[in-house]
């Protein structure tokens, strides 16, 4: 005390000098709400302030990667649902984009519509938990069981069509499993029109509410750079102002035959990358979802929805081949080797989750746990895909 | 208790002494109120459901006691009866055991002092008001009891943010009272009431405009007093699992379940005895004095279940910017407020 006296000043840094303190090392997970499945985060706290931050993944490993080399080709595609289980239509996408590619098949245009469809739909469905969820980490109950409502919609849509409501297992090497079902078209259209009024509600709830600014303005700033370093893709490099996406800047399926643009961060309630700008990316896709849908139905055509070419047991030849495609989290990369069998060689999956995460081990410290844990909802990651 | 005195000497007649009157009134008052808690608890955790199943669209319980889950509570309480009874190995084991009891028995002691009919009041104290402000301040000890001795790091969270929650929001809860005591010149709760006889203009949050924003100040506070949505730091069930307490089981965690809901009760029966005139009916002569006041308390209820379930939760700096910098200021204004327009309305306290 007597060196305060003499002017010395009594900032943190000395009161903990003083009273012998050190770092409170806190486990947050792997049974934690805040981290979305079973993540485990290592923080070291200073009282409320978060002074570092170690994510350890790994719980829900399960060898994915591996059993590929034991499956046929079509086998894997079961496989592929499980990585991110809230977006299997998209992972599913990936996997059978990258086979046909190496095995230069035409998919029927039918096929590729309905397929554009389900894959927007499941972004839909996707960003309805994402968005749900970060409400839920700031407290706000309501806004997920909203989000709840619309996407069970899309699950009805999607059992219809392929007998599944959380893993599909619908689309098939060179095309799908089924044809879609009577009234799909109408299904479709009728939800897209009840989407379009509900966003609004969950912005007049949520988006713009006052408290809901404040936890998420100028909180968990994501720049680009960090993002490029990370290897961050998806609504958390669109929320840091950079417009890029697969279905755009590298298309693939008929992406390339519709028109919607590509919502970014642009700091309108604080800074260019902070969660709000990731939130609202994910919220605007829905629109752009919605756009895309529209025209896909527009345009779909009768004809088979399978590549008539393919025999039953599918052999792709000799090669390796990276694809990426975009998926709700991000770019969704499937790196196959292939030694001209019938089973793959090695696969490698590069999931956006992974990426997006490990950047909280960046940004986190300095930030109050609070805003911790709405960083973390802001990334939007899904466990399953992470460890695979 | 003045009802209950005189209920015993009719039925009694000359058979007890004044003192054993007095310890008649007074236990069966206590068993009342003791009751009153329990049917808070009941009573409100169903409201609470099903107003966030309203909100929520989702009908909250629908199969226990055939019309709309009414006997949920009941099943709930019965369930958790059989619970077992868990300490934590390395807790702290008296203050452990001890902290739900103290923050239950904090809660009903300040029921002692609540004017629900004239003449039904427990103890008629002077320092009424006073006297509701400090023993429901005994739930803080009490939570810091249950943080630290759960020897749990997400409990201690969850303490220290309660705690310096429940001291900060005092301030401008005890603040925006005190022009009504200006006003009625007595902390005496049955006088606070029977001053604002004569319809809802005489009603005190509608006495004048810095008694309208103490009014708000006062609901806004409570709402934080009690740790409720959009305040409900201790708990932050995405932040700290479930607050100061994680770690209790069975009806130890059924008394903080019954203090939350009891407080709850109880700041709206203090705002409408203080603010929306107690007993008084809208207008005409006092009718069913007791049940326009549970009424009113419950509408207030109500109001705190909707925000609870509309917004999103403030961050812990936040909420102290938001007391500190806003609320006591706030209230120190509408205190010097009231006092000028009482004396330019020529007013005496």
């Amino acid at each position: 005390m007597s060196e305060t006296a003499t002017g010395r000043g009594w900032g943190a840094q000395d009161v903990r000098r003083e009273l012998h303190s050190e770092l409170l090392e806190i486990n947050m997970g792997p049974q934690h709400p805040a981290t979305h499945g079973v993540l485990r985060l290592l923080v070291h706290t200073d009282g409320e302030i978060v002074q570092g931050v170690t994510a350890h993944i790994g719980y829900l490993h399960r060898c994915a990667e591996k059993i590929a080399e034991g499956c046929d080709w079509r086998q894997w595609m079961v496989y592929t649902d499980r990585f991110d289980y809230l977006a299997p239509i998209n992972m599913n996408f990936g996997y059978a984009v990258a086979v046909e590619r190496m095995l230069g098949v035409k998919v029927p245009e039918r096929a590729e519509h309905i397929r554009v469809i389900c894959a927007e739909l499941q972004r839909i469905a996707s960003h309805l938990i994402a968005i749900g969820t970060f409400g839920l980490d700031m407290g706000a109950w309501t806004p997920l069981l909203y989000c709840f409502r619309e996407r069970e919609e899309i699950l009805n849509i999607l059992e219809r069509i392929s007998g599944g409501r959380m893993l599909y297992n619908y689309f098939d090497i060179g095309g799908l499993r089924y044809d879609a079902y009577e009234g799909f078209e109408r299904d479709v259209l009728d939800f897209v029109n009840i989407m379009e009024q509900k966003i609004p509600e969950y912005d007049t709830l949520l988006s713009y509410n006052k408290i809901f600014i404040e936890r998420t303005a100028d909180v968990g700033v994501i720049d680009v750079a960090t993002c490029h370093a990370y290897g961050c893709t998806g609504p958390v490099l669109r929320g840091a102002g950079v417009p890029f996406d697969c279905r755009k800047d590298d298309p693939y399926s008929i992406y390339d035959r519709f028109e919607f643009d590509i919502p970014y961060g642009e700091g309108e309630q604080g800074t260019v990358g902070d969660c709000w700008d990731r939130y609202m990316v994910r919220m605007r896709e829905m629109y752009e979802s919605c756009r895309i849908i529209r025209q896909a139905v527009d345009a779909l055509p009768g004809g088979p929805v399978k590549a008539e070419e393919l025999k039953k047991l599918v052999k792709v030849p000799q090669g390796s081949l990276y694809t990426r495609t975009e998926s709700s989290k991000g770019e969704i990369g499937y790196h196959i080797f292939a030694d001209g069998g019938s089973k793959p060689f090695r696969t490698k999956v590069r999931s956006p989750s992974f990426s997006n995460l490990h950047v909280i081990e960046k940004v986190g410290p300095g930030m109050m746990l609070s805003d911790l844990v709405a960083t973390i909802g802001s990334l939007d990651i899904v466990l399953g895909e992470i460890d695979r | 208790m003045q009802v209950m005195t005189d209920l015993f000497a009719r039925i009694f007649g000359d058979g007890l002494s004044p003192v054993g009157l007095l310890v008649a009134g007074g236990l069966t008052m206590a068993l009342i109120m003791a009751l009153v808690m329990a049917l808070c608890a009941i009573v409100f955790t169903w409201a609470e459901r099903k107003v966030a199943g309203f909100i929520q669209s989702r009908y909250g319980p629908m199969r226990v006691g055939r019309w709309h889950g009414v006997l949920q509570p009941v099943a709930d309480m019965v369930k958790i009866l059989g619970k077992e009874d868990i300490v934590p190995q390395d807790a702290d084991k008296p203050l452990f055991l001890l902290a739900p009891f103290v923050i239950f028995i904090g809660s009903l002691m300040a029921w002692a002092a609540i004017p629900f009919a004239p003449g039904f009041i427990a103890a008629d104290l002077d320092l009424g008001l006073f006297y509701i402000f400090a023993v429901s301040s005994a739930a803080t000890i009490g939570i810091l009891m249950a943080g630290w001795a759960s020897n749990n790091k997400w409990s201690l969270y969850g303490a220290a943010r309660g705690a310096a929650q429940a001291v900060s929001y005092e301030i401008p809860l005890t603040l925006a009272c005190i022009p009504v005591v200006m006003i009625t010149g007595s902390l005496n709760m049955n006088d606070i009431v029977i001053a604002q006889q004569g319809g809802i203009w005489h009603w005190h949050f509608l006495h004048d405009p810095f008694l309208f924003v103490a009014f708000l100040l006062y609901f806004v506070a409570s709402i934080a007093e009690v740790n409720r949505g959009p305040f409900d730091m201790p708990e932050t069930e995405s932040e700290l699992v479930a607050g100061y307490h994680t770690e209790y089981t069975g009806m130890r965690f059924a008394f903080f379940f019954l203090a939350e809901y009891a407080n709850l009760f109880l700041v709206s029966c203090v705002a409408t005895a203080v603010f929306l005139g107690g007993w008084q009916p809208l207008f005409g002569p006092v009718f069913l004095p007791g049940l326009v006041f549970v009424i009113k308390a419950v509408l207030l209820v109500l109001l705190q279940m909707w925000l609870r379930w509309t917004l999103p939760r403030l961050r812990v700096d936040q909420l102290m910017h938001v007391c500190w910098k806003v609320m006591v200021p706030l209230a120190l204004i509408c205190v010097l407020g009231a006092g000028i327009w009482m004396l330019a309305t020529g007013q005496t306290g």
